[in-house]
């Protein structure tokens, strides 16, 4: 018996040496150590051992089974990792082609730098106040100090909807609004955003409808210095540690005295370039402090309380910020500008 | 304003002083200057010669020669084309090396084989502006006047050594409009002396009184407040002297004759208009001053009639308008080269009365601009004084006695007071008293103490925009140097910043729909009358508002939808091949319920989704299917559950907003019971707009903000997470086409019991297999208890009872 199971062992690994593919060696598994398999008939006769002889033959079936076991084992993990590969090797693929990417849109440009700005002031203490883009004439004009028929009027051709109601020329009725509002408490912080509209042709430069951001202080003692120092911390965190600013007297109805704002160039740094005219300047602002007719039409006691104001144009900072040379894009929202603003 | 710098050096020493570096002093000033135009644009070695005699070309009949004596050692003779050369003239001469505008070198050269030593010069050649010439130098050679000095250079004779400094005026500075005034202006910046003119002291009157020839009455009081005249007898009308129309044209201006030119040269001198009428062509010499009677006409000088209105002040003689007050004379009155006696008119007009006159006829000139702006009371008698002063001196007239005049100049300065402190205190400084009145002193505006810290400060009417305190710290602060006020930080009580609840859900839908690929866009506010028809959704029943002159037809309205410019944009990017879109805006709508307009229009800010093309971009190893209705409400549906608003305050109706598909577009409303309201309107564009805009499937959504403002709500509540597991059953019914899901689902939850956590619809479809006009709708259920595991028995229990409501509802069967 014990030759009989030798045989079977030097039959199934001289056998199990061929194999060549995994249902030929589990076949051989079937057939050597398979319920009806070859060595199952050859353990059948251990009955008929001696008690003697049984521990014996059972030794040796146990060894040739786990000899064959384990030729069999190496040989299917052999195969599956011959399997392994030929598969990893199928799926390669061209890592150069282009990825499915996550669909993103952008916020306009305009609506970033708004809120740019926004986050500048409020970090500053200020509110966003808001008000109607259809004005009456009063908000937009007079209690700005800007009495019908005064020639300052020329400055800005307006849209009328009526002779009483016209379209906002500016975002400064948000001011006269907000100073109304606020029933002459004080200190007033506030930045207005906003869309205005002035009767222009449009052209690189123009467009007869833009945006603004007015800002308004008014508290017990305000002054001038203040306002520069105002300035040159926005103008700081909007465009860079080094900018610098200069002021040049203007006249505006609703300030006084009041300042144009020029920064230094945002591309050139102040060397002078094409963007400056090679100035090194670009101006980019009005204000001024608080005309005492605006403040006392606004409720506030102008001998108690004081306060300064400014204004920008968007579009301009817009186009200054990204070198944008017509103001035009901004309303033509093609995807191939528009798209370009989508980042950080 | 242009400000010859020659002409200025009459009033103040610019010694030391170039023009560019006084341009930049002045714009730091406050006055902005762009622009510095060079008078001389390039001549050099141009001197004026004497033609002797003329010859014509012997082998070119359009050429003559001639010799000139130029100052040189020897006469030239020179070849010249133009046909109103002639011997007897002086003329400007380009020697041999002469430069000339435009980069034209003379040489010495030879023309039809004779001999040219130089150039005989056009104005135009010169570099001068054409448009500004007299008339009759506009063609051919510059004529000199007979008593031009031979070989002086030519740009010494025309003044062309002359810089202009450009003044871009506020409109508080029309002091500024002068020269005078300008010269002040300059005398504070560089705190130099002035020198003005002084026609009292000049003027020579004869013994006849201008009363005996002219009288003046004003009935308008409100409209002139006052108004003064001469009578100048005598005059020649002939040309004003080259110094002077050499400034008039450096300022802009043609001069026309000496009597014309001497009212604009004191005009520009003093900053007040002046008229001369020919005193003969008046009617008689008597002027009324009064407001123009209903349906008066006038020849105005243009020689058009003018239909005259109430509100329009007249200078009339005889009953009969003959000048528009401020704004321009009369035809009638004219002077011609025939005047002999002048009646010289100088008046204070009200500035809106002369604005809205010349504003209706279109007539504005530089005299309308300055009375728009109101001319300096005191300045009237003067610029009347210094008119007559230069007739009687350059056209030869005899000034009669005395100023014929009515009215008051009210010329009297006013004084204000300053506080040091407060001016201090202010503008964030620590000036001294010294240094404000040295301010005051070099800006001509006497001042005294009042009382300790407190100055008197007289301020002359030319400067009219001064009229408070503030305004002196002004001028103080921009004498002193707006760089030199220091930089500090606001002191006091510090105030929190932050963003309204509406500005945060605002930048909260940005944010959100930026990140799912949506792109956002900004229209105008203005949109054609036939948009704002089509597209009534969000408010049906109101009205559009109206420009009452808008730009373009086009743009007439205001926009009453965003739909219509979400479509432009649709249109404008896929006609440049990027038909795949995603887009909103935020905006405002405007409606009125107001047949004409008495109040502001109602204002409401709306979000607008646009969805066109297909999602994502084609490329290898994609093939993006077209948007569809489910893109659009997925997105809206979004927006909701972002904003925490639950879906079950949210209900879709379908119907049929104007100009969306009828079968594809509903209205959504939040809240239940009375407080339902419309937020939107979604659905796919109607098919026959999409064809006429050449657009893909196109759907579009307006949603309104405000009850997104109000139900908006940031707060989060954890909520347990389950500990034992849920149970589905996915159910498959065929019910009648036109059932909506929504239906289904609400009473799948009226009758399945608080175990059922969620339904979920995942299949729908129709075949002919399930019979005409049906479809078959599965829905998954899920059930889970709290404390427990469910068993199959309890599960199947409600399902079944489930499936019983569908069926006695719906009339539903069950799919095996």
């Amino acid at each position: 018996m014990k030759e009989k199971l030798e045989a079977l062992k030097q039959a199934a690994l001289s056998e199990l040496q061929g194999v060549s593919d995994p249902q030929q060696l589990n076949d051989l598994r079937v057939k050597y150590l398979g319920k009806k398999g070859a060595l199952t008939e050859i353990l059948r006769g251990m009955g008929q051992l001696s008690a003697d002889e049984r521990p014996v033959i059972g030794q040796v079936a146990n060894d040739v089974r786990g000899a064959i076991e384990q030729v069999i084992t190496e040989k299917q993990e052999a195969f599956r990792a011959k399997e392994t590969e030929e598969r990893l090797r199928a799926e390669k693929i061209d890592v150069t082609l282009p990825g499915r990417k996550l669909t993103q849109g952008a916020i306009h440009p305009l609506s970033k730098v708004i809120q740019d700005i926004e986050d500048i002031f409020i970090g500053m203490g200020y509110r966003v106040a808001e008000g109607p883009e259809v004005e009456t004439d009063y908000f937009n004009f007079e209690a700005l100090n800007l009495p019908k028929n005064h020639p300052a009027r020329d400055m800005q051709d307006s849209f009328y909807l009526t002779e009483d109601l016209l379209m906002r020329t500016q975002t400064s009725p948000v001011q006269a609004r907000t100073m109304l509002a606020m029933a002459g408490e004080a200190p007033v912080k506030i930045i207005c955003p906003g869309r205005v509209f002035r009767r222009d042709d449009d052209d690189a430069t123009h467009s007869f409808q833009f945006h603004q951001i007015e800002g308004l202080v008014i508290g017990e003692n305000i002054r001038m210095s203040d306002l520069k120092g105002t300035l040159l911390q926005f103008v700081q965190e909007m465009f860079g540690d080094n900018t610098r600013i200069r002021l040049r007297p203007s006249f505006f109805p609703f300030t006084e005295p009041s300042a144009e704002v020029d920064v230094s160039c945002v591309r050139c740094g102040g060397s002078g370039c094409r963007v400056c005219k090679h100035t090194g300047w670009l101006e980019i602002l009005g204000c001024g402090m608080v005309h005492p007719k605006v403040l006392e039409m606004g409720g506030y006691d102008p001998q108690k309380y004081s306060g300064f104001a400014f204004g920008m144009g968007v579009e301009r900072i817009a186009m200054l910020k990204y070198g944008v040379d017509d103001i035009r894009h901004f309303f033509n929202n093609d995807m191939s500008f528009l798209n370009q603003f989508a980042r950080i | 304003m242009r400000v010859s710098t020659e002409w200025l050096s009459d009033y103040i020493s610019l010694e030391g002083v170039t023009a560019e570096e006084l341009a930049s002093r002045i714009t730091s000033a406050g006055i902005e200057i762009d622009i510095i135009e060079n008078r001389n644009q390039g001549v050099s070695k141009v001197v004026v010669g004497y033609v002797k005699s003329k010859e014509k070309h012997p082998d070119a009949d359009k050429l003559n020669v001639c010799i000139v004596d130029a100052g040189q050692e020897e006469d030239l003779q020179i070849v010249c084309g133009a046909k109103n050369v002639d011997a007897g003239q002086k003329v400007p001469v380009a020697l041999v090396g002469a430069k000339l505008p435009g980069g034209l070198d003379i040489k010495k050269a030879k023309l039809r084989g004779v001999l040219s030593q130089g150039m005989i010069c056009s104005a135009k050649e010169l570099g001068m502006n054409d448009k500004l010439l007299p008339k009759e130098l506009q063609e051919g050679i510059l004529v000199l006047p007979e008593d031009t000095e031979i070989g002086r250079p030519i740009v010494e004779v025309l003044g062309l050594n002359d810089q202009v400094l450009e003044l871009d005026l506020t409109p508080n500075r029309s002091d500024c409009l002068s020269m005078v005034g300008a010269a002040y202006e300059v005398s504070a910046i560089l705190g130099r002396e002035l020198t003005l003119p002084q026609p009292e002291k000049n003027l020579e009157e004869t013994g006849n009184p201008a009363s005996d020839r002219i009288a003046v009455r004003i009935d308008a009081p409100e409209q002139c407040s006052h108004y003064a005249a001469r009578y100048i007898a005598g005059v020649t009308i002939g040309p004003s002297p080259l110094w002077m129309q050499n400034r008039l044209m450096a300022a802009g201006i043609r001069p026309i004759n000496n009597i014309v030119d001497i009212t604009n040269y004191v005009m520009l001198e003093y900053g007040q208009p002046l008229h001369a009428f020919d005193a003969d062509r008046l009617t008689d010499g008597a002027i009324h001053v009064r407001l123009a009677e209903a349906g008066e006409k006038m020849v105005t000088l243009d020689g058009q009639e003018r239909r005259l209105e109430p509100h329009m002040l007249v200078i009339a003689s005889g009953g009969k308008p003959a000048a528009l007050a401020g704004v321009m004379g009369g035809l009638d009155s004219e002077v011609t080269d025939a005047t002999v006696n002048i009646f010289l008119e100088s008046a204070k007009f009200d500035g809106g009365t002369v604005r809205k006159t010349s504003r209706q006829l279109g007539l504005r000139s530089e005299a309308s601009s300055r009375f728009e702006k109101e001319v300096d009371p005191a300045a009237v008698i003067p610029a009347l004084n210094r008119a007559a002063e230069l007739m009687a001196e350059y056209a030869g007239g005899a000034v009669h006695q005395g100023i014929v005049e009515a009215g008051d100049a009210k010329a009297e300065a006013k004084v204000l007071k300053l506080s040091l402190e407060k001016l201090n205190r202010y503008l964030g400084t620590q000036l001294s008293l010294l240094e404000v009145k040295t301010i005051f002193s070099r800006l001509h505006f006497p001042c005294g103490d009042a009382d300790t810290g407190l100055l008197d400060v007289e301020v002359p009417t030319r400067r009219g925009d001064i009229q408070l305190d503030v305004d002196l710290i002004e001028e103080v602060a921009r004498l002193y140097g707006y760089d030199n006020i220091p930089t500090t930080a606001i002191e006091g009580p510090t105030t929190p910043g932050a963003l309204t609840k509406a500005q945060a859900v605002r930048r909260s839908l940005r944010k959100l729909l930026t990140h799912g690929g949506f792109q956002e866009v900004l229209g105008y506010s203005f949109i054609h009358p036939q948009q704002a028809e089509a597209f009534t959704g969000l408010n049906p029943a109101a009205k559009a508002v109206k420009l009452a002159m808008p730009m373009s037809e086009d743009r007439g309205v205001l926009r009453t939808s965003l739909l219509p410019q979400l479509l432009d944009v649709a249109v404008y990017n896929s006609n440049r091949k990027q038909p795949d879109l995603a887009l909103f805006e935020i905006g405002n709508l405007f409606h009125t319920d107001e047949d004409v307009l008495t109040r502001q229009p109602e204002e409401s800010p709306v979000l607008g989704l646009l969805l066109s093309g297909r999602k994502g971009t084609k490329q290898w190893n994609t093939q993006p299917e077209k948007v569809d209705f489910f893109d659009l409400k997925g997105a809206l549906e979004s927006i909701l559950s972002y904003l925490g608003i639950d879906a079950d305050q949210v209900s879709y109706e379908a119907n049929q907003p104007k100009s969306f598909h009828p079968g594809r577009s509903a209205s959504v409303y939040v809240g239940t019971g009375e407080r339902k309201q419309l937020l939107g309107i979604l659905g796919q564009i109607h098919p026959t707009i999409q064809q006429e805009l050449d657009l893909e499937d196109t759907y579009a959504a307006e949603i309104r903000l405000e009850p997104l403002y109000e139900l908006a709500n940031s707060r989060v509540q954890y909520r347990e997470l389950p500990r034992f597991p849920g149970m589905e059953r996915d159910l498959a019914i065929v019910v009648d086409e036109a059932i909506e899901a929504a239906a289904l689902i609400r009473v799948i939850r009226e009758h399945a019991g608080e175990l059922l956590q969620n339904v979920r619809v995942f299949d729908v479809f129709t075949g002919s297999k399930l019979g005409e006009g049906k479809k078959s709708v599965a829905i998954s259920l899920t059930y889970r208890h709290q404390e427990r595991t469910l068993t199959d028995e309890e599960v199947a229990a409600v399902t079944e009872k489930a499936v019983l409501a569908l069926e006695q509802t719906f009339g539903a069967e069950l799919r095996k």
